[in-house]
């Protein structure tokens, strides 16, 4: 049924489809709202916590140099889980872990505000995810479930985001679907908010039952959106509409 | 709320005969759907008005300027003249189930349940318009002129 996976072909990044304002509001770091996310995530980065007392830098030092490329290279699997994990489930395991901490809610202000502070280390590095054996049948569900009917409306995401991409849904120019800005500030949110958040609103757009942010569903189809949008360069943080 | 009730009791009970595959009754052939959907007397403009709500959103995907809406979508042709172009039972055939004119359609079956998957809880089991609504929809596509 969905054995064909492929790219959109020319590849463009969901900035392109955007109006001039969102355009302006990405690549000017000193007026991005998102930039405010990626300042507490700074400020996050070297706070102790836990019982350990220990802070992210504790660990890893400087995130400019010990997270350049990181999260390019994610969803990943987790060799101590066998997991896939994304950087939010990543900061989270380090959270529980090595600094012995409650793990940070989904969507919270702080765990976004870290995943854009890890995210900014690989901003304009090409998208660059392998898959291999170990995450070959996440990557196979993220595809199926991309091109699958699903919810009321019966649409796959493929319907709109390969088939219709820069074509108007009422008033919202469609995309290509990339996951490569995320977290993003969205001006209709007023906030910043995950990949999962945004997939969630695609679940609901068709009225399909929606996965909860961070479950195996989202986390296979964001494997499978960033093997789609390899040839795209990372763009956190993103701005969008 | 209690008119559309009615139509799925309705429904339960001919879909035993009329729908083997466990769905809303109705017949189609050579891409149309002949009888009507329900015996109440349509109303073109509450189809107007269904087409433009939230629930149908038609204009999601279809321009209708004559709705008098300003945002229209364009992933799929605008509905004006649709009443000169075919009949109401050809528009009857193309709500109830889009792919039977084109497997790859992405316009939404708006009287089908069956053979979806993972719709949102409360939404299974019902189609996204009731036998009335369709009917009511149809009456106003003919309008248009
Ligand atoms: C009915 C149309 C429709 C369907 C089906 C749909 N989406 Fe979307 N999607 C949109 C719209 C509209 C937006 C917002 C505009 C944009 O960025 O494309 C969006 C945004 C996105 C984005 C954010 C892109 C960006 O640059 O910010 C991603 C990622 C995405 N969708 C993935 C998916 C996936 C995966 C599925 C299936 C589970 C899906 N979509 C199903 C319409 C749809
Ligand atoms: C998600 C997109 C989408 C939505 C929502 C949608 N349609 Fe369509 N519709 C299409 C497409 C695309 C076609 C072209 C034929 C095809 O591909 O099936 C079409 C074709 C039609 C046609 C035949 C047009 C012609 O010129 O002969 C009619 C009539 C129609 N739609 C009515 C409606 C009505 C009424 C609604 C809402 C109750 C609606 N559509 C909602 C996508 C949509």
């Amino acid at each position: 049924m969905a054995a064909d996976a492929r790219r959109p072909d020319p590849l463009k990044s969901g900035i392109e489809f955007s109006g001039a304002e969102v355009r302006a509001l990405q690549q000017d770091d000193f007026s991005s709202p998102a930039m405010l996310w990626v300042t507490r995530g700074e400020k996050l980065w070297s706070e102790p916590a836990g019982k350990s007392e220990k802070s992210c830098a504790s660990c890893h030092q400087d995130a400019r140099a010990s997270m350049k490329g990181v999260s390019a290279k994610y969803p990943k699997v987790d060799p101590g889980t066998a997991k896939l994990t994304n950087i939010e489930g990543r900061i989270n395991q380090c959270r529980t872990q090595h600094q012995q901490a409650a793990p940070l809610r989904y969507d919270s202000d702080e765990l976004l505000g870290l995943t854009a502070y890890v995210g900014l280390q690989s901003r304009g590095m090409p998208v660059n995810v392998a898959i291999d054996t170990q995450n070959r049948s996440n990557f196979e569900r993220g595809r199926d479930m991309f091109y699958t009917r699903m919810g009321q409306m019966n649409l796959a995401c493929t319907h709109c985001h390969d088939r219709n991409f820069g074509r108007k849904l009422l008033n919202d120019t469609i995309s290509q679907g990339h996951g490569n800005p995320y977290p993003v500030y969205r001006l209709e949110w007023q906030t910043m908010g995950s990949l999962h958040r945004r997939l969630r609103a695609c679940f609901f757009g068709v009225r399909a039952e929606l996965p909860p942010a961070g479950s195996p569903d989202l986390l296979d189809l964001e494997l499978f959106l960033a093997w789609r949008s390899q040839g795209l360069t990372v763009e956190t943080p993103g701005v969008r509409k | 709320m209690k008119r559309w009730i009615g139509g799925l009791i309705v429904a339960a009970v001919v879909a035993a005969c009329a729908a083997p595959g466990g769905g809303l009754p109705y017949q189609m052939s050579g891409g149309e759907i002949r009888q009507p959907l329900a015996s109440g007397v349509p109303d073109a403009e509450r189809g107007r008005k269904i087409l433009v709500s939230r629930e149908a959103n038609c204009i999601l995907c279809h321009a209708v300027p004559e709705t008098g809406e300003r945002f229209f979508g364009n992933l799929a042709p605008p509905l004006s003249g649709v009443g000169k172009r075919s009949t109401a039972a050809q528009m009857r055939a193309r709500l109830v189930d889009p792919l039977a004119f084109n497997a790859e359609s992405i316009m939404p079956a708006y009287y089908r349940v069956e053979g979806l998957h993972r719709v949102a809880e409360p939404l299974r089991g019902k189609p996204v318009l009731s036998a009335e609504q369709i009917e009511d929809v149809i009456a106003y596509l003919l309008t248009l002129q």
